[in-house]
């Protein structure tokens, strides 16, 4: 289902990632760890079609089938949360009738035509993690999700991401905060310096 | 080996171009209508064929940059265009002091000279788009895509004297008229400008990418000293 | 392709509906240039009709790259343009449906400062509507395409609102020439060059294919 192999990403000649591999099948959870600047990050872009590497072969979903979740929400400010999320679920081929379910789910309906500039940052939150997991991803890819999080958003998330492993969803996620990742992951990667450790 | 080859070539190319200039200055006769001032012709029309010939090789490079992500094609596509925007500048300064001896004024707005200007401003848009980005990655791929548009300008100035109703003069190489325009000795006098002016831009082009190879293992360096 | 497109296109355009950022400074700088000229100049004497052509253009540009730079600005908040990229919308869909957006924006903009125009510099384009709107559309798509194309080429950069405006001007200046040649001759009442519309059209052409070319290039890392 997913794959990378001996991938290899450059800036400029300064390799960010050096002779990665990595496999993933369905139910699969794969946390990602590392110090900061390891390469996490520069993974789950490339996983996400965002770059391509410059040596090694990946194999992935088509983007209709991914969502992905990286530091930035992905939230237009002067949008509602339901026309911000009826456009993104528009581009994913996701009916109309999943976001309505999806406010509803995080107890945003009675907000979910003010614009989202007025959101609190935990709603925010939200909403975005509406935008990556609405259209029921085959894969998930996730940077840092659960970092400044509060309890509620946490246990979404949790929530979330059990659901997707229950429908045999691919899950891969980088994080600092171990306990709550550990609790789902199947398989723990560890980067450092762009390596595999 | 490589810097012996340039200093070679370095004096070679000064040799060849003093002794054009010896023979153009001395040896070759006045022109009839225009008188001595006509001897601009000789890195006029030579410059422009320098600096189109730099701005088309730096949208070959960017191209097979962007097919192939080696970086000595973008390292050779900066220096290939540095290099030639001087060639430009040549012929536009060039034929604005032919234009106030000959015509009394120093510029007009005619189709080519417009064009040859709007190319040289292009292309110096494309060099301060590469030192306005920092990552060398993206600094590559949005030049040479910035590079390919530019080139347009270079079709566009060659061509506009076809298109349009223009001031500046007919062409006069037996290549276009097939002969009869100009003294053959003149004309082989401008063949043998053009390669003097070449070999010079050829040298600046090795001078300049060696430079553009070690800023660049130098900024990598950097980079991955900062890293951890 | 097109659903994507027009998915894009409709989204930038409700964005500036709502928030009007670049609409409103269009308009206003628009008008406000429009009147300031009008004193440096006397429009109405007869040799107004020979530039006013000129000034209407000038001022459409500077309103072009206000539109134009928010193209892909507008995707900076929030990472919204990472979001974009790893979306199913193909590069070409993304850069053709912001195009389209800039189009409509700017030609919304031309044809409402047309009536200040109109007024301020006793224009009147002879009853040839047909060539009018020939030119402002030809016109118009030339600089929202190549604006933004260097829109997406300077998204990341600092001094972005000063770098898009020096690279994007002397790539437009033939089409800008060709605009202003043809609405001189409206103004006027002088018959114009054919060569102009040709010229405005490969343009268009070329710069449009090149964009659909090198989008993909320019929005994959």
């Amino acid at each position: 289902m997913l794959r990378a192999a001996g991938v290899w990403r450059f800036f400029g000649d300064f390799p960010a990632l050096r002779d990665v591999s990595l496999e993933a099948g369905p139910g699969d959870c794969v946390a990602l760890l590392g110090p900061n600047g390891a390469g996490k990050t520069t993974l789950l872009k490339l996983l996400a079609r965002l770059a391509t590497p410059q040596k090694g072969t990946l194999t992935l979903p088509p983007r209709e089938r991914t969502g992905y979740l990286g530091h930035g929400l992905g939230l237009y400010e002067e949008f509602s949360a339901r026309e911000n999320l009826r456009f993104w679920s528009e581009l994913y081929g996701a009916p109309p009738a999943l976001v309505d379910a999806w406010l509803e789910r995080v107890d945003l309906s009675h907000v979910a035509n003010a614009p989202v500039r007025q959101f609190s940052r935990g709603m925010r939150q939200r909403v975005a993690l509406g935008r990556a997991f609405l259209h029921q991803p085959d894969l998930l890819l996730l940077d840092e999700p659960f970092t400044g999080l509060d309890e509620r958003s946490v246990s979404l998330l949790q929530q979330v991401l059990r659901e997707t492993l229950e429908r045999k969803g691919t899950i891969i996620l980088s994080s600092h905060q171990i306990p709550e990742v550990m609790a789902l992951a199947t398989k723990v990667i560890r980067l450092d310096r762009g390596r595999l450790q | 080996m490589r810097e012996k080859l340039i200093y070679a070539l370095g004096i070679v190319a000064a040799l060849y171009l003093v002794r054009n200039l010896y023979v153009m200055l001395l040896q070759l006769p006045d022109e009839l209508a225009q008188g001595p001032i006509y001897r601009i012709f000789y890195f006029h029309l030579p410059g422009y064929f320098t600096g189109a010939t730099c701005f088309f090789l730096g949208g070959v490079f960017s191209i097979l940059y962007l097919v192939t992500r080696k970086w000595k094609w973008d390292s050779l596509a900066v220096s290939v265009t540095e290099v030639g925007l001087p060639f430009a500048a040549m012929n536009l300064i060039t034929g604005m002091i032919w234009g106030r001896i000959i015509w009394g004024i120093w510029w007009t707005w005619d189709p080519r000279l417009t064009a040859a200007l709007i190319s040289a401003l292009i292309y110096a848009g494309y060099l301060m788009l590469r030192k306005a980005i920092p990552d060398p990655t993206e600094r590559a791929k949005n030049s040479a895509v910035m590079a390919i548009f530019a080139f347009t300008s270079v079709i566009f100035t060659y061509k506009s004297n076809e298109w349009f109703r223009t001031q500046h003069p007919a062409p006069v190489l037996s290549l276009r008229t097939g002969g009869g325009t100009i003294e053959p000795a003149m004309e082989w006098m401008l063949f043998h400008n053009w390669m003097a002016l070449l070999m010079l831009a050829a040298l600046f082009i090795a001078i300049r990418w060696n430079q553009e190879e070690r800023r660049r293992e130098i900024e990598s360096l950097r980079r991955e000293a900062l890293a951890y | 392709m097109i659903a994507q497109l027009w998915r894009i296109a409709r989204k930038d355009l409700h964005s500036e509906l709502r928030t009007k950022e670049a609409l409103n400074a269009a308009l206003s700088l628009t008008v406000v240039l429009l009147l300031l000229f009008s004193f440096a100049f006397d429009p109405v004497a007869d040799e107004g009709k020979q530039w006013s052509g000129g000034l209407l253009w000038l001022v459409y540009s500077f309103a072009g790259a206000l539109i134009v730079n928010r193209g892909f600005a507008r995707e900076l908040t929030n990472d919204c343009l990472e979001a974009l990229r790893a979306s199913p919308v193909s590069a070409s869909a993304l850069f053709m449906g912001k195009t389209l957006a800039a189009f409509l924006i700017l030609l919304g903009v031309e044809l409402i400062a047309l009536i200040p125009f109109s007024v301020f510099y006793d224009a009147g384009f002879g009853g040839h509507w047909a060539t009018l709107a020939a030119v402002l559309a030809l016109t118009t798509w030339g600089v929202t395409v190549v604006g933004t194309m260097f829109s997406a080429l300077t998204v990341n950069l600092h001094l972005r609102e000063l770098m898009l405006p020096v690279l994007v001007y002397p790539m437009l200046i033939p089409a800008l020439v060709a605009a202003i040649e043809i609405t001189r001759g409206l103004i006027s009442g002088t018959a114009f060059d054919p060569v102009w519309f040709r010229l405005l059209i490969s343009f268009d052409i070329i710069f449009t294919a090149l964009a659909l070319m090198l989008a993909e290039v320019v929005l994959v890392e």
